[in-house]
């Protein structure tokens, strides 16, 4: 087959939903299985890559639930407080609190379909400390938490009906004229082939951009299609500033720049060290958390024992505040040989016990960097991780602004705030991934037809995706795209000033421009070329959509840090940004005001430490007194 | 940084040949890089697949000269100066395009396999399980579904041994959920006549290029193997059973 010459519409394939969900990482999966529960709803599942293969498999640390299965002090309150602060009290307070009282069931169900978590002395669920979490939460799998999950929902997924569809590219939403999600067009990576998928409802579980930037932890699959086909169609993307720096990503070799370390290598014990072997992150401590942080090496020493009156290490602080204190040592020179910092857990846990608990770290290592990390420091720096921002959902049924299109995951934006925890990413995928299938199936038996396509929407689609291969000559998609990642990682990096932001603007501008004349050459078959273009529009809203967020912002809280107004403003706590497209096509940034939290959520977001931990303590006794 | 020459399989199941393609080699560079590197200065539509970039995913399966590999965990440096690298698709599936092999069939093996079915009675509550007893199952597990050792097994390279047996994978997955202590379902009967078990004769040349180093043959393969035998030839088990019912 050559180049796709305009073809009659009705040669096009079409099948026909009650529910589509979009991606097939842990949301992805989550949803559909979800959806597939309700007797007599066709649910259909589509992925850019082969199943199994999503984001969501390359997650190692773990997924945050308050089971207090090794701490019994913890719960949902606990969680709840945690994941608040650490979003600087920016998070859609009823996502917060939907999350941290649901994660535990659904790790439980997790479990009863299949997965093996590490173990306790009891033969429970273990779980380890991570950062901003007080007590130790995350259920694990070694380091290899995100395999675990993608694998039991695949194997489970795959007997419930659902229809999947591999290696397949979502382009674009149709929607009818009382602007309802209709459908979306999709292209088999294979052939080539466009297929039409009617459908009454939607999900997005796409995931975020971090392709965005030129160092990140992401994969090819992080161009932002799910923001960008939502904005097309009209939602409003939510906290797009808010773009999570994680602090300990592979410096060296240069190739592997970027990949992730797992933040479990603090959470087992490992030690942040700079040039001049001082520990450096005793410095760093902010004052909101110096009550609940150890303040001398020894402090730590007792905790990393399991004293239960020591306070944390500062290693285990918030990922914002690590990854800014590593670009502060290397900026005043004293970074690691290749611009990074030590992270040292050779001379904190003994070889067995770091083989047992962090072997794809020291797999990772050995193989990529030639190093062993039983007994070398590692050398870490900040990369792109996540995005916090996303699509705008409502918190009680995940729809999206647009009728129809619901989202969850990382595709989805709110929950965090303007700093995510690790591992509470895996807990809400599966949280809300449960609750988007389900709402979807809600919204979709109260439609009694078929939303109607409009053929000429189909025709405006696949126009502009063929076109990228049927002009003569164009941009190369890689050049710009490499452009895009220079320019996102320059200007509107970890540390951001007007200036830079502004300049960064006028650069994404240009490429927008250069980008309408890009050229895929060869065939429609199995054509990264093609693909990297296509993801290209995607990238491009979504990098277009940080900077312009991160321009209105004008202070620093969380993961957005502004140079120029270096500290979090009281009044900036009052708004959300949100970009959605305008009437004349141009992108629109506007503040829009936060609704005003449950009382009781706030009262327990804002508790001291002590007194909501008695607080928990009473709770528990009653319920074991009346049990 | 130093240019070196590489042959790269372009075409289809049907036609192709082996280019070839010139690429600075930079420190620490890895074969994925290489093929990145060449995509896009060289060959925009050079079809390949890969996620994680750190042999976390299964995607990037290809044959480095002969071999087959994860093409990002391996390393530049472990190729002598002047060898030339020539780099293929898996050789026991068919070819989508490039060095892009079509793996459908295992997602068909997958499909055939009695998934993880704990008791009603041990759903209603948390599963206890000794991490000594889980140990087993969690190396099992840690399999990424790279398909190497599939490629790698005698049997599953034609058709006819494709349609008798499921291959180390799908051995490695079932001995997995037969290990499981929650597990209740008997795939024994399955793992003899569905899954061929017998078609396995021990070669062990899954086990040695499995990139997690999971025990294939050993551990996975031969207990149910064993477990098969116990059921089917042992007439003292036989016997046993008879009187005794299945356990
Ligand atoms: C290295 C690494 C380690 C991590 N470790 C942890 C951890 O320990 N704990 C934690 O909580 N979080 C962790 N995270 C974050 C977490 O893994 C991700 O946020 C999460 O997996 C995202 O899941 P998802 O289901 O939203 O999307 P994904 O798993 O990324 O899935 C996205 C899906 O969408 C599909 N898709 C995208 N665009 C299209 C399109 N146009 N058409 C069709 N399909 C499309 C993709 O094919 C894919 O199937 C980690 C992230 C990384 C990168
Ligand atoms: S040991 Fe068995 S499964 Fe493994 S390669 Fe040999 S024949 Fe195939
Ligand atoms: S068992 Fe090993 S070689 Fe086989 S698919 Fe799994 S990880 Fe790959
Ligand atoms: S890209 Fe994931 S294993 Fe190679």
């Amino acid at each position: 087959m050559g180049n796709i010459i305009m073809l009659d519409i009705s040669d096009i394939r079409r099948l026909k939903f009650d529910v589509l969900v979009i991606g097939a990482g842990g949301a992805g999966l989550s949803a559909a299985i979800a959806a597939s529960q309700e007797k007599g709803i066709k649910v259909g599942l589509v992925c850019k890559s082969l199943l199994g293969k999503a984001h969501t498999v390359m997650a190692e640390g773990g997924m945050a639930a308050a089971l207090g299965n090794v701490d019994d002090r913890d719960d949902w309150k606990i969680h709840f407080r945690d994941t608040m602060r650490g979003g600087k009290m920016l998070n859609n307070w009823k996502m917060a609190e939907i999350h941290a009282k649901d994660a535990p069931a659904r790790v439980r169900e997790l479990e009863h379909w299949g997965a093996v978590f590490d173990r306790t002395k009891n033969g429970l669920i273990n779980q380890r400390n991570f950062g901003g979490h007080r007590y130790p939460r995350l259920a694990h799998v070694g380091d290899r938490t995100g395999l675990e999950m993608i694998r039991t929902l695949q194997d489970h997924g795959i007997h419930q009906g659902i229809d999947i569809h591999m290696e397949c590219t979502a382009l674009d939403i149709t929607k009818d004229k009382s602007d309802r999600v209709s459908g979306i067009v999709c292209m088999y990576r294979e052939t080539g082939e466009f297929i039409i998928f009617e459908t009454k409802s939607l999900i997005f579980a796409t995931g975020g951009a971090g392709k965005s930037w030129e160092v990140t932890s992401n994969s090819w699959e992080y161009t932002g299609d799910g923001y960008g086909m939502a904005y097309e169609a009209g939602a409003e993307l939510i906290d797009m500033e808010f773009n999570q720096f994680h602090p300990t990503g592979m410096v060296w070799p240069p190739s592997v720049k970027g990949i992730l370390v797992t933040e479990g290598v603090r959470g087992e014990g490992g030690i942040m060290k700079n040039s001049e072997g001082k520990r450096f992150m005793f410095d760093y401590i902010p004052e909101k958390f110096a009550n609940e942080t150890a303040d001398t090496e020894e402090e730590a020493a007792r905790w990393l024992k399991g004293d239960k009156d020591a306070r944390r290490p500062p290693e285990l602080l918030t990922r914002d505040v690590v990854a800014r204190a590593i670009n502060t040592e290397v900026k005043a020179g004293r970074g690691s040989e290749h611009g990074g910092a030590y992270l040292d857990i050779a001379t904190q846990r003994n070889s067995e016990d770091i083989k047992k608990k962090l072997p794809s770290m020291y797999h990772q290592f050995k193989v990529l960097a030639e190093l062993d990390i039983t007994k070398q420091a590692m050398e870490v720096g900040p990369t792109c991780h996540y995005f916090m921002g996303g699509i705008k959902v409502d918190a009680e049924t995940s729809m999206t602004t647009v009728e129809g299109l619901f989202a969850c995951g990382e595709a989805a934006g709110g929950m965090h705030g303007a700093n995510r925890l690790g591992g509470n990413s895996l807990s809400d995928l599966l949280v809300f991934g449960n609750l988007s299938g389900k709402k979807a199936v809600e919204y979709s038996k109260g439609l009694k037809s078929y939303p109607k396509i409009n053929d000429e929407d189909i025709k405006h689609i696949i126009k502009k995706a063929t076109s990228i291969l049927n002009r003569e000559k164009g941009n190369n998609p890689y050049i710009i795209h490499e452009d895009l990642q220079k320019n996102m990682q320059y200007n509107v990096g970890i540390i951001r000033t007007k200036k830079e932001i502004t300049d960064g603007i006028n650069t994404i501008d240009d490429l927008k421009s250069q980008f309408e004349n890009v050229k895929a050459p060869g065939s429609s078959q199995f054509n990264p070329g093609w693909h990297e273009a296509l993801a290209l529009r995607n990238l491009l809203i979504s990098s277009e959509a940080v900077s312009k967020s991160a321009l209105l912002r004008e202070e620093s809280r969380g993961a957005h840090t502004r140079e120029d107004f270096p500290d979090e403003r009281k009044e900036w706590l009052k708004y959300n940004i949100i970009n959605k497209k305008g009437k004349n096509g141009k992108m629109e940034t506007i503040k829009q005001n936060r609704n005003e939290p449950d009382p009781e959520l706030k009262r327990i977001a804002n508790s001291a430490i002590e007194e909501l931990d008695n607080e928990v303590k009473k709770d528990h006794n009653k319920l074991t007194s009346e049990v | 940084m130093k240019e070196r020459d590489f042959k790269i399989y372009r075409g289809d199941n049907e036609r192709g040949e082996l280019v070839n393609y010139k690429c600075k080699v930079t420190e620490g560079m890895v074969v994925l890089d290489v093929i990145h590197r060449i995509q896009a200065d060289k060959a925009n539509d050079l079809a390949c697949r890969w996620n994680c970039k750190a042999g976390k995913c299964g995607s990037c399966s290809i044959e480095i000269n002969g071999k087959p590999r994860l093409a990002c965990m391996t390393r530049m440096n472990e190729f002598n100066e002047e060898e030339k690298i020539v780099i293929t698709p898996l050789k026991s599936f068919p070819v989508l395009k490039d060095i892009v092999s079509d793996v459908s069939w295992n997602y068909e093996q997958n499909k055939k396999i009695i998934p993880f079915s704990p008791s009603k009675k041990d759903k209603e509550k948390d599963f206890v399980m000794m991490q000594k007893d889980v140990d087993r199952v969690q190396h099992f597990r840690k399999c990424i579904e790279c398909y190497l050792c599939q490629n790698m097994c005698h049997v599953l390279r034609d058709n006819e041994g494709k349609e008798k047996f499921s291959g180390p994978r799908y051995m490695t997955r079932l001995a997995s959920l037969e290990m499981h202590p929650m597990d209740k379902a008997d795939r024994i009967a399955d793992i003899k006549d569905v899954h061929g078990s017998g078609m396995c004769n021990i070669t062990r040349c899954c086990t040695e290029v499995c990139p997690e180093e999971i025990q294939i043959t050993d551990d996975a393969i031969i207990p149910l193997k064993e477990r098969v035998i116990d059921r089917f030839y042992d007439p003292i088990m036989i016997f046993f059973r008879k009187i005794f019912g299945k356990n």
